[in-house]
C-alpha cells in the first residue's frame, strides 16, 4: 500500500527546475498571497490563523493563534517584535533547513504576513550559526525581496513598513529556547529567562512584546492566508490541523523528510511503508518520535488512549505502537510527544545503554549552566551513563539515574531540564533489563573498579 | 521620623512591597495570613516567620531564579463555574495545588494563594538542589574562610542528606584566581548564583564580572584584560553565599565563629555606613556592612572597610607622655593631666584655643563644649577634611561628624583656625588644646610657631607633627575602642559601641576631657555615655527627647530638627 505525501510546505522543494531565487518563487505564485494578506488586513489574518487551529511546529505545539492573541497591536504602545526561530538544533530534526536552503522566499512571505498581522515593524530571523550557507541564502533572499518591494518602506503601496534582519547564533542548543534566543539576540549569554515574569508576549526582546515562531509555523501562515483558516483546519485531524513535516533518521531503508497531514498516517505506516521498513532486514526496537528529547517508544508497546467514538463519547482504546497516529495528541497520549517532528528509528542491533549515553552526552554539552538542577544533574547523568557504557556500572546506578533525572525535570528555569531528563527516564523505564544486563555482565570488572572509584 | 534618604544605587528593593497597605489573604503552611500584594514569596514567608532557603536571591539585586533552592509548592483558589473562588468550611478559598514547584523569589503574592514551605515535594526539591550543588564542590571547609557563615554548609546541615551518591570525577576549575586588587576567587567553590555578576552590572555598573563556558563547566571570571577592583568590590565577598570570593585582607586570618560582633558605624567619611566590627581578643579583624536603608543599604566602600589597620599600628600611643628637656617621657595619667591643668591655669581663658575634631563623637564634643563654657574659652574650630567623594557612598566630607561638631557649636569650618598662627606669633594665644588626633601643623600652623606656646596639649592615637612638639600627649581611643554617636552628612544621628579595649593606657577621649575638667574646674563626674546623654538631651535642642537607647541600631533622622543652615548643605 502506497502512501502519497500531501506536500504543502514542501510543495516546490525538490521539484525539478525549482530554484531558490525570487523569480522562480514568483513564477510559482510567490508573494501573491502577500498581496491578498495586505488587502485582508491584520485582524482578519489573525482571525484566520485562530480558526486554522495551527499549532506551533517548534516542539511544544502551542496554538499559534492563541500565542498571537496575547498581543493586541491596537493597544500596545511599545514596539512589537517578531522573531523567526531558525535555530533548528534538536537532534533528529532537519525540516527547517530544507525550507531555508531550498525555498527561502516561502519563509519570508510567511514572515511578512505574520508581521503584518501583528503590527510588527521590525523582525529578526535567528538562524543557528552552523547554517552558514543558509545564512547567505537568507541574506540574498531578503535583499531580493526588498528590491522587489516586498520588504522595507511602504510594502506594495500598502503603507506598511517592515525590516527583517538575519541574526546568527553562536553555536548553542539553548539558543533555540525562545527566551534564551531573545537574550542571545540582545547580545548576552543565552540564559533562558524566568517565566513569570518574562513571558515574551509581555516582556520579550528589549522588554517589548515579542512573538517567537518556528520556521515551519510561519510558512504555514502563508498557506492559511491562501486557503483560509477553515479550509486549513480540514487538513489533518481536529486540534491537530495542517500538515506536518517529519524527519525520519536512523535504521530505516529510506530516511529523509516527508510531509503528511497531521495524524494522516501511523507510526507503523511511516516506518514500514513510507520509509521502506527497517534496513538490513532487522526488526524495529525503538522509536523516538519527536526529536531526541522526546520519550522513547518501545516496539511491541500497547497504549491506552482516550478517544472519541462515533457518538462523541470518550472511550479507552488500546493502540499498538505501529498504529499510533503521527499527531500531537496521539503521541502525547502515548507518553511521548510530536515535538519537532524528528523521528529517530532504532533497530534491534542498537545498544540502548550506548544510545542513551550518546543522548545524555549531547545534553550535558548543551546545558547552559544557569540553573542548578540542569547544570549539575545533566553532567552527572552523562558521567554515570558513560561509566555504565564503558563497563563500570554498579547495581545501584539505574535507580540513581532515575532519581537524578526525576530531580531535574520540572524544577528548572526552562524546558531543557525535561529535554535532558525524559530520555533517561524513558530509556531506563522501558529497557531496564538492558541496563541491568550490561551492569551484571561487567559485574566482575565493575566490582574491581568500584574500589578505585570510591577512593 | 522618616527614612527619607533613599539610596540611588539600588534599582531593586524586593523586601519592600509596592504598597505595604494593599493586603490580601494568603495561606502559608496551612495558616491564613495577610500579606502585601505582589511581595515575593521568600519575603512573605520571612514575614510569616517561615524560612525559604535561597542562594541567588538578594533583595537588592535583580531576580534571576537560578539556584532553585527557593522552590515551594504553590496553590491558587479553586474557581467555581461562576468564576468565583469556592469557599471552604472556614470561609476561606479552597486551594488547588499545582504539581510543579515554583520559585519563591520570582513569585508574587496574589489573593487566596496557597504556599507550602515544608511539604514532602519542597523537601525533596531542596534536598536535590543541595546534592547537585555539592557534587562538584571541593568540600574544603576546613581551609575555607567562609566556613561558619557559609550558606552551603548551613543548608547542607538543614536540608541535605549528609552523604554523597557521587562517585565520578569532579569538574576541575581555576583556583586562587587573582580577580582584583582585594579579591581572590576559587571557581571550584562557586555555585554560579551570579550575585556578584549582578552586583557588578546593577550596583557598581562596571560590568566586569561574567561567566564563561557552559553547563557544569561554567566559570566565573573577569572580563578579559579587566580587573575587578572598583572601590566596592569587597561587597561581593559579603553577598557571595559560599567561599568563592574571599577578601585578601581577611582570608586565613581568623575563623569567623571566633569573632565577636559589635554594631558600629564606619568613621572614614561623612556617610557613616553602618558596620559590624568583627574582633577577637582585642584585635579588629574585619568590618562588614550592616544593613541600613537610610544610609548605606547593604553596602560599603572598600576604603572604609579596610581602614581599621591603623588601630594596631606599632606607633600607637599607649601611654600619656609629658615633655621634659625636649624629650617625651611616659607618665601616669594623673601626672600628665596635672601637668596639662597646671599649664592651663597659668594663662587667661582668652589666651586658650581649642582644636576640636569632627572625628570626635557628639559625647566627647559635648563634654568639651561644657567645660569650655565653664572656663570661658571661646576660641574653637575644627580641621576640614575635603575629599573627592563619589556618586555612591563616599562623601566629599572626610570627617564623620561635621554635622555634630556644627550643632554643638564647635566647628567654624576651619575659618578661625587659619588665623591662629598669627595669634600665637603675636603672643596673644598661649595655650592650645589639639584633640581627636588632629594635626595643626598639617593644617597650616608651623611647628616653630607652636613652640612659642606656653602649653600645647594634644590627644591622639598616633604620633604626628603636632604631638611631636606637644608638652602633654594624651593617648586616645580609635573608633572601635570607644562608644559614642555621630551625625552624618545627611543629618542622621547614629551610635556605635565599643568593640575592643584601647591599647595600653589609652582611654576614650570623653573620659580624658572629664578628668581634665575635674582637675581644672572641678565638677560632677560623668560615669557613662548614658550620663552624658541625660545632660546633652536637656541642653542641645536638637537632641531633646533623645537618649542613648533611643538612637537604636539604625539611628535617628534629625533633618526636621536641625538648624536650617546646617541642613542646607
Amino acid at each position: 500500500m502506497a502512501f502519497s505525501e500531501h506536500r504543502l510546505i514542501f510543495k516546490n522543494i525538490d521539484a525539478p527546475g525549482y530554484t531558490r531565487d525570487i523569480a522562480c518563487y514568483q513564477k510559482h505564485g510567490g508573494y501573491e498571497i502577500l498581496k491578498k494578506g495586505l488587502a485582508m488586513g491584520g485582524p482578519a489574518i489573525r482571525e484566520e490563523v485562530k480558526k486554522s487551529q495551527l499549532r506551533g511546529r517548534g516542539g511544544a505545539g502551542f496554538p499559534t493563534g492563541t500565542k498571537w492573541s496575547f498581543i493586541d497591536p491596537a493597544k500596545t504602545t511599545k514596539p512589537i517584535y517578531l522573531i523567526c526561530n531558525a535555530d533548528e538544533s534538536e537532534p533528529g530534526t532537519f525540516k527547517d533547513r530544507q525550507i531555508i536552503y531550498k525555498d527561502p522566499h516561502q519563509l519570508i512571505e510567511g514572515m511578512i504576513l505574520s508581521c503584518f498581522a501583528n503590527g510588527v515593524k521590525l523582525a529578526y530571523l535567528y538562524i543557528r550559526c552552523e547554517f552558514t550557507e543558509g545564512w547567505k541564502i537568507l541574506e540574498k533572499a531578503l535583499a531580493e525581496a526588498k528590491a522587489a518591494g516586498f520588504l522595507g518602506k511602504n510594502i506594495l503601496q500598502s503603507g506598511y513598513d517592515l525590516e527583517i534582519h538575519v541574526h546568527r547564533g553562536a553555536g548553542a542548543y539553548i539558543c533555540g529556547e525562545e527566551t534564551g534566543l531573545i537574550e542571545s539576540l540582545e547580545g548576552k549569554r543565552a540564559y533562558p529567562r524566568i517565566k513569570p515574569p518574562y513571558f515574551p508576549a509581555v516582556l520579550g526582546l528589549y522588554m517589548c512584546p515579542t512573538i517567537v515562531n518556528n520556521v515551519e509555523t510561519l510558512c504555514n501562515v502563508k498557506h492559511i492566508v491562501e486557503m483560509g483558516g477553515d479550509a486549513y483546519a480540514k487538513i489533518g485531524r481536529p486540534n491537530n490541523t495542517g500538515t506536518r513535516l517529519l524527519c525520519v533518521s536512523g535504521d530505516v531503508v529510506k530516511p529523509g523528510y516527508y510531509e503528511f497531514p497531521c495524524g494522516a498516517i501511523t507510526l507503523g505506516q511511516l516506518i514500514f511503508n513510507v520509509c521502506g521498513g527497517i534496513r538490513n532486514g532487522r526488526r524495529l526496537k525503538a522509536v523516538i518520535p519527536g526529536g531526541s528529547s522526546a520519550k522513547v517508544l518501545r516496539a511491541g508497546e500497547v497504549y491506552k488512549i482516550k478517544e472519541k467514538d462515533s457518538q462523541g463519547n470518550l472511550v479507552d482504546r488500546e493502540v499498538k505502537l505501529e498504529d499510533l497516529r503521527m499527531d500531537f495528541d496521539s503521541l502525547a497520549a502515548a507518553g511521548s510527544m510530536a515535538g519537532s517532528g524528528g523521528v529517530i528509528v532504532m533497530d534491534d542491533t542498537r545498544d540502548m545503554v550506548e544510545c542513551l549515553a550518546n543522548i545524555s552526552t549531547f545534553y550535558a554539552h548543551e546545558s547552559c549552566g544557569q540553573c542548578t538542577p540542569c547544570r549539575e544533574g545533566v553532567l552527572w547523568l552523562k558521567k554515570i551513563l558513560s561509566r555504565v557504557a564503558e563497563g563500570h556500572g554498579r547495581d545501584e546506578d539505574p535507580a540513581l539515574l532515575k532519581d537524578v533525572a526525576d530531580r531535574i525535570a520540572g524544577r528548572t528555569i526552562c524546558a531543557f531540564g525535561e529535554a535532558a531528563a525524559w530520555p533517561v527516564q524513558s530509556f531506563l523505564g522501558k529497557f531496564k533489563e538492558e541496563f541491568q544486563l550490561r551492569i551484571r555482565r561487567n559485574g566482575a570488572a565493575a566490582k574491581r573498579d568500584t574500589i578505585s572509584l570510591t577512593h | 521620623m522618616s527614612n527619607c534618604i533613599s539610596i540611588p544605587m539600588n534599582p531593586w528593593n524586593h523586601d519592600v512591597a509596592k504598597d505595604e497597605k494593599d493586603l490580601v489573604d494568603v495561606q502559608i503552611d496551612g495558616v491564613w495570613l495577610q500579606m502585601p500584594r505582589g511581595l515575593n514569596v521568600v519575603e512573605a514567608a520571612h514575614r510569616a516567620k517561615k524560612f525559604i532557603p535561597h542562594y541567588c536571591y538578594h533583595p537588592k539585586l535583580s531576580v534571576v531564579g537560578n539556584c532553585r533552592m527557593c522552590l515551594f509548592e504553590m496553590g491558587t483558589p479553586k474557581m467555581g463555574p461562576d468564576r468565583k473562588p469556592i469557599l471552604g468550611a472556614d470561609g476561606k478559598p479552597e486551594i488547588a495545588w499545582m504539581p510543579r514547584p515554583q520559585i519563591g523569589c520570582a513569585t508574587g503574592i496574589t489573593p487566596g494563594m496557597g504556599i507550602r514551605t515544608d511539604s514532602p515535594l519542597v523537601k525533596d526539591c531542596r534536598n536535590g538542589v543541595m546534592e547537585f550543588l555539592l557534587i562538584n564542590h571541593p568540600l574544603d571547609c576546613t581551609i575555607c574562610d567562609q566556613a561558619g557563615e557559609c550558606k552551603l554548609q548551613e543548608f547542607s546541615v538543614e536540608y541535605g542528606t549528609g552523604e554523597s551518591r557521587f562517585v565520578e570525577n569532579k569538574v576541575k576549575k581555576p583556583k586562587n584566581v587573582d580577580l582584583g586588587e582585594r579579591i581572590v576567587l576559587d571557581d571550584e567553590r562557586c555555585i554560579l548564583c551570579s550575585r556578584c555578576v549582578r552586583f557588578s552590572s546593577e550596583v557598581t555598573k562596571d560590568n566586569v564580572l561574567g561567566f564563561v563556558n557552559r553547563g557544569s563547566y561554567s566559570t566565573l571570571t573577569a572580563y578579559p584584560g579587566k580587573r575587578f577592583d572598583n572601590d566596592y568590590s569587597l561587597n561581593t565577598v559579603d553577598i557571595c553565599p559560599v567561599g568563592a570570593l574571599t577578601s585578601k585582607d581577611f582570608r586565613f586570618q581568623m575563623r569567623v565563629w571566633f569573632l565577636k560582633e559589635s554594631k558600629s558605624i564606619c568613621t572614614s567619611c561623612g556617610t557613616g555606613c553602618n558596620v559590624t566590627i568583627g574582633s577577637r581578643e582585642g584585635k579588629v579583624h574585619r568590618l562588614t556592612p550592616r544593613e541600613n536603608e537610610a544610609v548605606n543599604s547593604a553596602w560599603m566602600c572598600d576604603y572604609g572597610r579596610l581602614n581599621f589597620h591603623y588601630l594596631e599600628d606599632k606607633e600607637r600611643l599607649q601611654n600619656p607622655l609629658t615633655k621634659a628637656a625636649g624629650e617625651h617621657f611616659p607618665a601616669p595619667w594623673g601626672d600628665a593631666l596635672n601637668r596639662a591643668a597646671e599649664g592651663l591655669r597659668k594663662v587667661q581663658p582668652s589666651e586658650i584655643a581649642v582644636v576640636a575634631s569632627a572625628r570626635m563623637t557628639n559625647e566627647e564634643l559635648f563634654v568639651l563644649k561644657r567645660w569650655m563654657d565653664e572656663l570661658g574659652v571661646t576660641l574653637v574650630d575644627t580641621v576640614n577634611r575635603p575629599e573627592q567623594g563619589d556618586q555612591f557612598l563616599r562623601s566629599a566630607d572626610g570627617n564623620p561628624n561635621t554635622r555634630g561638631a556644627e550643632l554643638l557649636g564647635l566647628s567654624h569650618g576651619g575659618r578661625k583656625l587659619s588665623t591662629w598662627g598669627g595669634e600665637i606669633a603675636a603672643g596673644r594665644m598661649k595655650a592650645l588644646l589639639v584633640l581627636g588626633g588632629e594635626d595643626v601643623v598639617a593644617a597650616g600652623i608651623p611647628a616653630a610657631c607652636l613652640a612659642q606656646l606656653e602649653i600645647l596639649i594634644a590627644s591622639a592615637i598616633l604620633p604626628n607633627a603636632t604631638t611631636r612638639v606637644a608638652h602633654v600627649i594624651l593617648p586616645g581611643a580609635g573608633f572601635a575602642e570607644k562608644s559614642g554617636s555621630m551625625v552624618n552628612v545627611h543629618g542622621r544621628l547614629q551610635r556605635f559601641s565599643r568593640s575592643i579595649a584601647p591599647p595600653g593606657q589609652a582611654r576614650e577621649e570623653w573620659m580624658i576631657l572629664r578628668d581634665l575638667r575635674e582637675i581644672v574646674t572641678g565638677g560632677n563626674s560623668l560615669h557613662s555615655i548614658e550620663d552624658i546623654w541625660k545632660s546633652m538631651a536637656t541642653v542641645i535642642p536638637v537632641f531633646a527627647g533623645l537618649s542613648w537607647g533611643k538612637i537604636g541600631d539604625q539611628g535617628v533622622d534629625l533633618t526636621h530638627s536641625l538648624p536650617a543652615e546646617a541642613t542646607a548643605k
